[in-house]
């Protein structure tokens, strides 16, 4: 009876796991070196990521949300004349077999009014939504203000 | 044999002014730009004038703290280039003047700097102040639209101006700029150039 139960829950891991790698198999996006610009106090933060997609389809992002910030949009800095502007983009396409990079002084996640102060270190979840209406988690790793990259 | 002596004059001159100018690497803006001055609010609260900062050389920034992308790489880039630097970054300054006086109080201000760098200095001011400061140095801002929730971006200069410790206007940086140039430009101002 007990060898039973216990082939039981071995066949339950089974059938789980397989159906995790089946999800993950289905997300439009590779996601990596994801970080947040944390800056002090009640001022906005900045989220960066390179987008890859595997697919043989361009993958449409159009929206993020996260519990840990209020509102999330989709940015993009720019420099013309000497003058350095900020706008809001309605998406972001990434080609089939590209990627697309959100990097300091290009497309960036705007991450306006933080639920609770977001811990140097600390990882938050910041869910991608695309054209189709699929959508995606992503792990963002929390980075002081003045760091350069993910790692630095 | 007169073309051949002016030629060689020329060439002696040449590498005479070589040796006397300092070659910088960055847009080299001296005697086109006024001379360090202001008197604005420290981030420390305490007013501060450009007085305060001869001996140093100074580069000066025009930004807004509500701006999480352009300005954070801009100072980051600078804290990077300050530690390259090692103890001589101790005799340069970074000024960040707000361009969002409304938004960018004393304690806001000080919160931002200090999470940057230990040479870097907020400034503010009546909206008046800012306007004549970034006027004297031909810095453009402008405030975008307001949103729902209250909130602005403000358009801003992008370049960052560099005085030698007498407070001349000496070089200009931009986002374009590598580290490495301005670190070779800090330094031969450090040096007195
Ligand atoms: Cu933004």
């Amino acid at each position: 009876m007990r060898m039973i139960t216990r082939l039981a829950l071995l066949a339950l891991v089974a059938w789980a796991t397989s159906g995790l790698a089946h999800a993950g198999v289905s997300a439009p996006l590779q996601v990596h070196d994801a970080w947040i610009r944390v800056l002090p106090g009640a001022l906005p933060n900045a989220g960066y990521a390179i987008l890859t997609n595997p697919g043989n389809q361009e993958v449409k992002l159009v929206a993020a949300r996260s519990n840990a910030y209020a509102r999330v949009m989709l940015h993009e800095s720019s420099e013309s004349g000497g003058i350095s502007r900020m706008h809001a983009v309605d998406h972001l396409s990434v080609p089939a077999h590209g990627s697309v990079r959100l990097a300091p002084g290009g497309y960036h996640l705007m991450l306006m009014h933080a639920v609770h102060p977001v811990k140097i270190g600390s990882r938050v979840t910041i869910t991608l939504r695309f054209a189709d209406g699929r959508t995606q988690d992503a792990s963002f790793l929390a980075r002081p203000a003045n760091a350069s990259g993910v790692n630095d | 044999m007169m073309r051949v002596s002016s030629l060689a004059l020329l060439v002696l001159l040449g590498a005479c002014s070589s040796a006397a100018k300092p070659r910088f690497d960055l847009t080299n803006v001296t005697g086109h730009l006024p001379n360090l001055k202001f008197q604005l609010t420290a981030d420390n609260g305490k007013t501060m004038t450009a007085k305060d900062f001869r001996g140093k050389v100074v580069m000066m920034y025009f930004g807004y703290t509500h701006c999480p992308d352009v300005c954070p790489l801009t100072m980051t880039r600078m804290h990077v280039v300050m530690q390259q630097l090692g103890k001589l970054a101790d005799g340069i300054r970074f000024l960040f003047v707000s361009v969002d006086p409304a938004r960018d109080t004393v304690p806001v201000l000080h919160q931002y700097v200090t999470a940057f760098d230990k040479h870097d200095v907020g400034l503010t001011g009546t909206p008046d102040q800012i306007r004549a400061l970034a006027k004297r140095y031909r810095a453009a801002f402008d405030r975008g639209k307001v949103q729902k929730d209250g909130g602005y971006e403000v358009n801003h200069s992008a370049a960052i101006y560099i005085f030698d410790s007498k407070g001349h206007a000496r070089v200009l940086a931009t986002p374009a700029t590598s580290n490495k140039d301005l670190e070779h430009d800090l330094r031969l101002l450090l040096k007195g150039a």
